[in-house]
C-alpha cells in the first residue's frame, strides 16, 4: 500500500538537505535556508497524509493493521535482523506534533538568524554575531555560520523523524543517537564560546551515560527475545510473559524489570531526569531554535516516547492497575523530578533558563505518568507540552531578539536574557506577548481553555484514580510551582513598566518569527480539545474524547477505566488558579533595579536554588575531576609509564647489565684474553722466524738445500 | 584472463614484491615516478581485490581459490593459499589502505625510493599472513612484515622527542619506539615459532585445513608431555603471541610508542591492519586448533579485553598528544574485537558465538577504516603545526572548517555512533557477549562511555573554544589529494553504518562455519 512506503520517505527530505547543503549550498545562504525549509515543508506534508490516513483508519483498524513494512538489515547467523517503519496509533499522533513543531522551529530560524541583514563589523564563525552598522546605526547582522545551522537542523529533523518512524529498538536508538550529535553540534554552534564549549560537551556525554545502559537493555532485550520489533515482542503475550518471570540474577528483578529499568536510563538521560539533568539547563548556550528543537519538539521527547512505546515490557507482569519495579523507579524519578526542578525555576532570572527547568519538570510528569501507568496521559501531555513549549521557547527567543534590537539602539552593555532587565514589552511585541501568555497559562494549565490542563489534570486523575497518592501530591505541589514561576516571568518580562531603556526600545521581530508563535499558539489551546474525557462535569461528552479512543489501539490490552473524582479536578483548579495569582501579586510591578522580591523571604533557600542545589559543583568535585585524575595520572602517567614502562625498562636494563658483565668479567678477560692471547703468541713467534727472513735468494737456498738433505737423510736411516 | 583468475590469490600476495622490486630498479632521484609507480603498484591488488570480492562465494562453506604448491617437502609445509570470508574482508582492508597510505606518504622526500619499497613489501607480508593457509608459511610473513615497519619508525618517524630509559640513558624517540615495537613483537613470535615446530611434528603436518580435521584427534606424546598439556602449552604460546600483537593490556605500551613515533602512513597501516594481524590469529588459528582450552581461559582473555576497552580508553582520555590519544584509542577499540572472540570462544557456536564473531570481525574492519582516518587527520593538522600537543592548537576550525568537519565525522566514526560503521560492529560485540559475560559486558559499557569523553576531548581542544590567534594566516585548510585519501574512508564509513549488509553477508557465512 501506497501509505506503508510513504513512511519511509519521510526521514529523508531532512537528510538530502543536509547533505545539499554541507557539501554543496554552504556557501548560499537563501538556498540553504530554502532546501532546510522545504525539506521540513516536505516532510510535513508527507507526516500529515500519514497522520490523516491514520485517523481514517480507525483506532481499531490502525491498531490491528498499523501500516508499515521491513526489509532485511543485517545477516545474523541463519536469519536476518530486520529494520522496518511503523505507523501505529501512537506513532500518528506524536508524527503530527513533530512535524508541525519542526516545520514552525526551521522557519522561525530564518528570521532568528537575521536573514536579510547585513554581515556583522566583526563577526566571526562561531562566535554569536553582534551586529553590523549601516548609515551610522547599529543593526543585528547575520549569522556567520548560516548555512550550516540549517543544514544541522535538518540532520536533526532526520534524527527525530527516524526515531519516530521505527518499528524497532535499534533503529530508534540511531535517531536517538544522531539527535545526540545533532545537540552537540547546535548546543555548541557558537563554539568559540567557552561556555558553549563546556555545554556542547556536557550535554553529549551526560547523555551518553544514558546511552550506555540503554544499549545494555537493547542487547539484552535482544538476546532475550530475538527481535527488536515493538510489535513482534509486545503483542505476543508468551515473550512478554517469559520475561516477566524469568529472574535476572541482578537485584531480585525479572528480565522485563532489569531490561525496562536499563531502557528507562537511557530517558534519564535523554529527557533530564533526575540525576541526569544537569546538562538541559546549560544547553540553553545554542541558538533559541536549538532550545525549543532540542527541548521541545525533538529530543526530550524522544525519551518520554521511547518509555511510552516500550510501555507494554514495562508493565509486563503487572496486576490489573499495579506497578512493576521499572514503574515505581519512574514513578518515584518523575515526580521527584517535576518538583525539584520546578523549585529551582523560581530563582532562575534568564528567560530561557527558568522554560529548561520547567522543562525538565514538565518531562517528570510525563515518567511519572508512565510510571502510574497513565499511558493515554503520558502521550496526551507529551504532546501538549511539545507545543506550548515549543511556542514558550520560540517566544523568549522573539523576546531576546527584541531586547537585542533595544540593545543596539542604545548602545548599553546589558544581558538581553535577565528578565530583571525588561518589563513592560506588552504593548512593543503584541503578537509575542499574547502568544507566550497563551503558552505560559497552557504550561500552569490554567483550567478549561489551555491544552495543558487536559493533559495535566489527566495526570493528576490517573495517579489519584491509581491511588498513588505520594505522586499526587508531589505533582501537585510542582504544578502549584509551575504555575506560579510562569506567571513570575510574563509579569516580568511583558508586565509593568520597562526597567531598561533596552526594554523601552524593543520592537515587535519579523514575521517569519511570529507566524510560527501563532501557530503553536493555536495547538497550545486546540489540542486539549481532543482528549476532554467523557466523565467531565458539563463539558465531558460534548467534545468525544479522541485522543483517548485513539492512542490506547497501541497497546495489546486494554487500559484500566478511571472513575471520575472530584479531588484531581478541584486540586488542579486551585494550584493553577493560585500560582498564578500569587506570580502575578507579586511580580506585576517590579521596579527598576529592584531584587527578587522572594530573595528576601526565602534567604539561603533561595540562594541554593540559585545555585540549582550545587549540582554541578558536586559532580564536578565527585566525578569529573578523579575521573580526569584517573586518566591522566594514575592509568597513564602512573600505571603506563611508571608501572609497565618501568617493568620493560628495568628488564632492558638488566639485560644490558648481564651483557655488560658479560664483557666485562668473562669476554673481555677469557674470550677476547684467549684469542688475544693467541695472536700475541703468534705476533712473537713471527718476531722470531723473522729473523730467517732475510731476503737473500742464496741464504733461503741454503735452508732449502740443508732441509731437503736432512729429510733425505731421515728417509735413508729408516 | 584463465591465468589472472586462477592465480588471484598469488598475484594479489606478490604484485606489491614485483612493484618493490621495479621501484628498486629506478635511479632514486626520480621521486615523481616513484611515487606514482608504487601507488599504481598498490592500486592493482586493491582492483584484484575487488575482483576476488565479486567473485567469491559467501554461501560456499570453507576456502576457496585454494593454490597448492610443494614448498619444504621433508617436512610437509606447502605454499598454501585459500580465503574465506574472514581473511577475504582482512585482505580487502589491507589492499584498500595501503593505496591510500603511499598517497599520504607523496609528501615524503627522504629516502623515497627506500620508503617506497620498504611499504611494498610491508604490503606483501600483511598480505601473506591473511592468505596462507600453512602454518609454517604464515610465519614467515608472520615475521617478513616486521622488518620493513621496524625501519620506517626508525627511518621516517617523528625527528623531534626522547624518551629517557633510566637515570643517564636517554635514547631517541623513535629509536626506542622502533625497537620496543620489534622486541615485542619478536618477543611473542620466540613461543609462536616454537608451538608451530611443536605441532609440525605432531600432527606431521603444516596444513591448516588438514590440522582443522585431525588435530583432534592426534595422540600420542611429544618431549614426555601427554597431548593435553602439549596442547595447553602451543595454546599459550599462541595466545601470548597474539596478545602482543593486538595489543590488550596490559601488553600494550609498545603501541602508543611506535605508533605516535611513526610517519603518518606508517601509523595508519600500523593502527589499520598490524593490529588486526593479532585478531586475526586469534580467529583462524586459535579458536579452530584449540576449541577446548580457548574455551576454558576465555574468561580471562574477557578480562584482558575489559581491561583494554576501559584501560584504554582511560589512557586516550588521559594524553595531551593528539596523536598518542589517537593511538590509545586503538587500543580500546581492539579491546571490542577481543572481547567478542572470548565471547565465541566460551561458548562455541550457536547464535551468540556467531554474533559476537561477525561482531568481532566487523570492527577489525571498522576500525581498520577509522583508525586510519584519525592518524591521517592527525598527520595533516600535523603537517601544518608541527606540533601535537593539542594545548597549542585552540578554536581552529574557522581556519580549517573543510578539515573540522571531515575531523568531526570521522571522530565520530570512531566514537561509534549509530548511521556510521563502528556502531554495528560494537552492538553487535556487546549483544553477542552479553549473555556469555554479562559482568564484564556491563564493565565495558565504562570504556564506552569514556570513548566518547576522548572524542570529545580532541574535537575540544582541536576545533572549538576561543581561537588561537597565533594561527591566524598560517593554517591552510585540507588539500585536494588529502581529501582524495580519506574520502574513500569516509564513504565507507557510511556505507557500513547504513548498509552493514554487503560485508557482513560475508564475514557471516565464515563466522558460523568457525565452530
Amino acid at each position: 500500500m501506497a501509505i506503508d512506503n510513504l513512511v519511509w520517505l519521510l526521514p529523508l527530505p531532512p537528510l538530502l538537505a543536509f547533505f545539499v547543503i554541507v557539501l554543496f549550498t554552504y556557501r548560499r545562504k537563501a538556498l540553504s535556508h530554502s532546501l532546510s525549509v522545504g525539506a521540513a515543508l516536505l516532510s510535513w506534508l508527507g507526516s500529515m497524509v500519514v497522520f490523516f490516513s491514520s485517523v481514517r483508519a480507525g483506532a481499531e483498524g490502525l491498531g490491528e493493521h498499523p501500516f508499515g513494512s521491513t526489509l532485511n538489515w543485517l545477516p545474523v547467523g541463519e536469519g536476518w535482523f530486520q529494520i522496518g517503519v511503523l505507523v501505529d496509533p501512537l506513532t500518528a499522533v506524536v508524527l503530527f506534533f513533530v512535524a508541525w513543531t519542526i516545520l514552525m522551529i526551521t522557519l522561525y530560524s530564518v528570521g532568528y538568524h537575521n536573514f536579510g541583514q547585513p554581515e556583522g563589523d566583526h563577526d566571526r564563525p562561531g562566535l554569536p554575531p553582534e551586529g553590523a552598522t549601516v548609515d551610522g546605526h547599529r543593526v543585528p547582522s547575520i549569522e556567520p555560520l548560516y548555512s550550516r545551522f540549517f543544514g544541522f537542523i535538518s540532520l536533526f529533523a532526520f534524527g527525530m523523524y527516524t526515531l519516530v518512524v521505527s518499528d524497532n529498538l535499534l533503529t530508534l536508538f540511531v535517531g536517538w543517537e544522531i539527535m545526540g550529535l545533532c545537540s552537540y553540534l547546535l548546543i555548541g554552534f557558537w563554539y568559540g564560546k567557552l561556555s558553549a564549549r563546556a555545554a556542547m560537551i556536557k550535554a553529549f556525554l551526560v547523555t551518553r551515560i544514558g546511552d550506555v545502559f540503554m544499549l545494555l537493555g537493547i542487547a539484552y532485550l535482544y538476546s532475550a527475545t530475538g527481535t527488536l520489533s515493538f510489535r513482534g515482542i509486545f503483542f505476543n503475550h508468551e515473550v512478554l510473559q517469559q520475561l516477566a518471570t524469568q529472574p535476572s540474577n541482578f537485584l531480585g528483578l525479572s528480565s522485563a524489570g532489569l531490561i525496562g529499568i536499563l531502557l528507562f536510563i537511557g530517558t534519564v538521560g535523554k529527557s533530564a531526569q533526575f540525576p541526569l539533568h544537569v546538562w538541559l539547563p546549560d544547553a540553553m548556550e545554542g541558538p533559541t531554535p536549538v532550545s525549543a528543537m532540542i527541548h521541545a519538539a525533538t529530543m526530550v521527547s524522544a525519551g518520554v516516547y521511547m518509555v511510552i512505546r516500550i510501555f507494554p515490557l514495562l508493565s509486563a507482569g503487572a496486576a490489573e492497575g499495579g506497578m512493576t519495579s521499572p514503574m515505581l523507579v519512574m514513578a518515584i524519578i518523575g515526580s521527584f523530578t517535576a518538583l525539584f526542578a520546578a523549585t529551582i525555576a523560581v530563582a532562575q532570572r534568564d528567560v530561557k533558563r527558568v522554560l529548561a527547568y520547567s522543562t525538565i519538570s514538565q518531562l517528570g510528569y510525563m515518567v511519572a505518568a508512565v510510571g502510574v501507568g497513565a499511558y493515554v496521559a503520558a502521550t496526551f501531555h507529551l504532546i501538549t507540552h511539545a507545543f506550548f513549549k515549543a511556542l514558550l521557547f520560540l517566544g523568549s527567543g522573539s523576546v531576546i531578539h527584541g531586547m537585542e534590537h533595544g540593545v543596539y539602539h542604545t548602545g548599553d552593555h546589558l544581558d538581553p536574557q535577565d528578565m530583571f532587565n525588561m518589563g513592560g514589552l506588552r504593548s512593543k511585541m503584541p503578537v509575542t506577548f499574547w502568544t507566550f501568555l497563551i503558552g505560559g497559562l497552557a504550561l500552569s494549565g490554567f483550567p478549561l481553555v489551555t491544552a495543558g490542563f487536559w493533559s495535566k489534570d489527566e495526570i493528576f486523575a490517573d495517579a489519584f484514580g491509581h491511588g498513588h497518592l505520594a505522586v499526587f501530591i508531589t505533582l501537585a505541589l510542582a504544578a502549584l510551582l509551575t504555575a506560579f514561576y510562569t506567571m513570575r516571568q510574563i509579569s516580568l518580562t511583558f508586565l509593568g513598566k520597562p526597567r531598561t531603556k533596552a526594554a523601552e526600545h524593543a520592537h515587535e521581530t519579523p514575521w517569519t518569527m511570529t507566524t510560527p508563535l501563532v501557530v503553536l499558539a493555536v495547538f497550545a489551546i486546540g489540542f486539549g480539545w481532543l482528549g476532554i474525557p467523557e466523565h467531565f462535569p458539563v463539558l465531558g461528552g460534548i467534545i468525544p474524547n479522541w485522543l483517548g479512543e485513539f492512542v490506547p489501539a497501541s497497546l495489546p490490552h486494554r487500559l484500566a477505566e478511571i472513575e471520575f473524582s472530584w479531588t484531581p479536578l478541584v486540586t488542579s483548579l486551585v494550584v493553577a488558579l493560585g500560582g498564578l495569582t500569587l506570580g502575578w501579586w507579586i511580580y506585576r510591578d517590579v521596579p527598576e533595579g529592584a531584587e527578587d522580591p522572594i530573595r528576601k523571604w526565602l534567604g539561603p533557600v533561595y540562594t541554593l536554588l540559585e545555585n540549582k542545589y550545587y549540582f554541578d559543583e558536586m559532580y564536578d568535585r565527585v566525578f569529573v575531576k578523579p575521573a580526569t585524575w584517573l586518566a591522566e595520572t594514575f592509568t597513564y602517567k602512573w600505571m603506563d609509564r611508571v608501572v609497565i614502562d618501568g617493568f620493560l625498562h628495568s628488564v632492558a636494563r638488566t639485560a644490558q647489565l648481564v651483557g655488560t658483565f658479560l664483557r666485562d668479567k668473562i669476554d673481555l678477560p677469557i674470550i677476547n684474553g684467549f684469542g688475544d692471547a693467541v695472536g700475541a703468541i703468534t705476533a712473537k713467534a713471527g718476531e722470531k722466524v723473522r729473523r730467517i727472513q732475510t731476503g737473500r735468494v742464496q741464504q733461503y737456498m741454503l735452508i732449502a738445500l740443508v732441509v731437503a738433505i736432512g729429510t733425505l737423510f731421515y728417509f735413508i736411516v729408516q | 584472463m584463465e591465468l589472472v583468475t586462477n592465480n588471484l590469490l598469488t598475484l594479489i600476495l606478490f604484485l606489491p614484491a614485483v612493484t618493490a622490486l621495479v621501484l628498486a630498479l629506478i635511479p632514486g632521484k626520480n621521486e615523481k615516478l616513484i611515487r606514482w609507480l608504487a601507488l599504481a603498484g598498490s592500486l592493482v591488488p586493491f582492483a584484484l581485490s575487488v575482483v576476488l570480492w565479486t567473485q567469491f562465494n559467501a554461501a560456499e562453506p570453507g576456502f576457496q581459490f585454494q593454490v597448492k604448491l610443494d614448498w619444504y617437502e621433508a617436512i610437509n609445509s606447502s605454499y598454501h593459499l585459500g580465503i574465506d570470508g574472514i581473511s577475504l574482508t582482512m585482505v580487502l582492508l589491507t589492499t584498500i589502505l595501503t593505496p591510500l597510505a603511499i598517497l599520504t606518504s607523496f609528501n615524503i622526500t627522504d629516502k623515497v625510493k627506500a620508503y617506497m619499497v620498504l611499504f611494498m613489501l610491508l604490503e606483501m607480508g600483511m598480505l601473506g599472513v591473511f592468505l596462507s593457509l600453512d602454518l609454517l608459511l604464515f610465519f614467515v610473513f608472520w615475521e617478513f612484515g616486521l622488518v620493513p615497519m621496524y625501519f620506517l619508525i626508525n627511518q621516517w618517524g617523528s625527528e623531534k622527542g626522547e624518551r629517557t630509559l633510566w637515570k643517564g640513558v636517554t635514547v631517541k624517540a623513535r629509536t626506542y619506539a622502533s625497537m620496543k615495537f620489534m622486541l615485542y613483537t619478536m618477543a611473542g613470535s620466540l613461543g609462536l615459532l616454537l608451538a608451530i615446530q611443536m605441532i609440525g611434528v605432531a600432527a606431521g603436518t603444516f596444513d591448516l585445513p588438514q590440522l582443522f580435521s585431525i588435530w583432534k584427534g592426534v595422540e600420542g606424546s611429544f618431549f614426555g608431555l601427554d597431548m593435553e598439556s602439549v596442547k595447553t602449552i602451543a595454546f599459550w604460546a599462541f595466545v601470548i603471541a597474539f596478545a602482543l600483537k593486538v595489543p590488550v593490556w596490559p601488553f600494550h605500551t609498545w603501541l602508543p610508542d611506535a605508533h605516535t613515533e611513526a610517519p603518518t602512513a606508517g601509523s595508519m597501516i600500523l593502527a589499520g591492519v598490524l593490529l588486526k594481524l593479532g585478531a586475526y590469529g586469534f580467529i583462524r588459528l586459535v579458536l579452530p586448533l584449540y576449541p577446548e582450552q580457548a574455551s576454558q581461559y576465555a574468561g580471562v582473555l574477557a578480562f584482558l579485553a575489559v581491561a583494554s576497552i576501559v584501560i584504554g580508553a582511560l589512557n586516550s582520555f588521559g594524553q595531551e598528544d593528539f596523536k598518542r590519544l589517537v593511538a590509545y584509542s586503538s587500543i580500546n577499540h581492539m579491546g571490542f574485537v577481543i572481547l567478542g572472540i572470548a565471547a565465541a570462544a566460551r561458548v562455541g557456536g550457536g547464535p551468540d558465538a556467531t554474533l559476537a564473531l561477525n561482531g568481532a570481525v566487523l570492527q577489525m574492519f571498522n576500525h581498520g577504516i577509522s583508525a586510519a582516518a584519525m592518524f591521517f587527520l592527525v598527520g595533516v593538522i600535523y603537517g601544518r603545526t608541527h606540533t601535537r600537543d593539542m594545548n597549542q592548537y585552540g578554536g581552529l576550525f574557522p581556519l580549517v572548517p573543510v578539515y573540522g568537519g571531515i575531523l568531526i565525522f570521522s571522530s565520530m566514526a570512531a566514537l561509534g555512533l549509530p548511521g556510521l560503521n563502528g556502531f554495528v560492529s560494537e552492538f553487535l560485540v556487546v549483544r553477542g557477549a552479553w549473555p556469555v559475560f554479562s559482568v564484564y559486558t556491563a564493565v565495558g559499557m565504562i570504556g564506552l562511555f569514556f570513548t566518547g569523553v576522548y572524542v570529545l576531548k580532541s574535537l575540544k581542544k582541536v576545533l572549538h573554544g576561543p581561537l588561537n590567534e597565533s594561527w591566524q594566516g598560517k593554517l591552510t585548510d585540507i588539500n585536494f589529494r588529502e581529501i582524495v585519501v580519506v574520502a574513500p574512508l569516509m564513504v565507507l564509513m557510511l556505507w557500513i553504518g547504513i548498509w552493514p549488509a554487503w560485508i557482513l553477508k560475508v564475514i557471516n557465512w565464515a563466522a558460523g562455519w568457525m565452530f
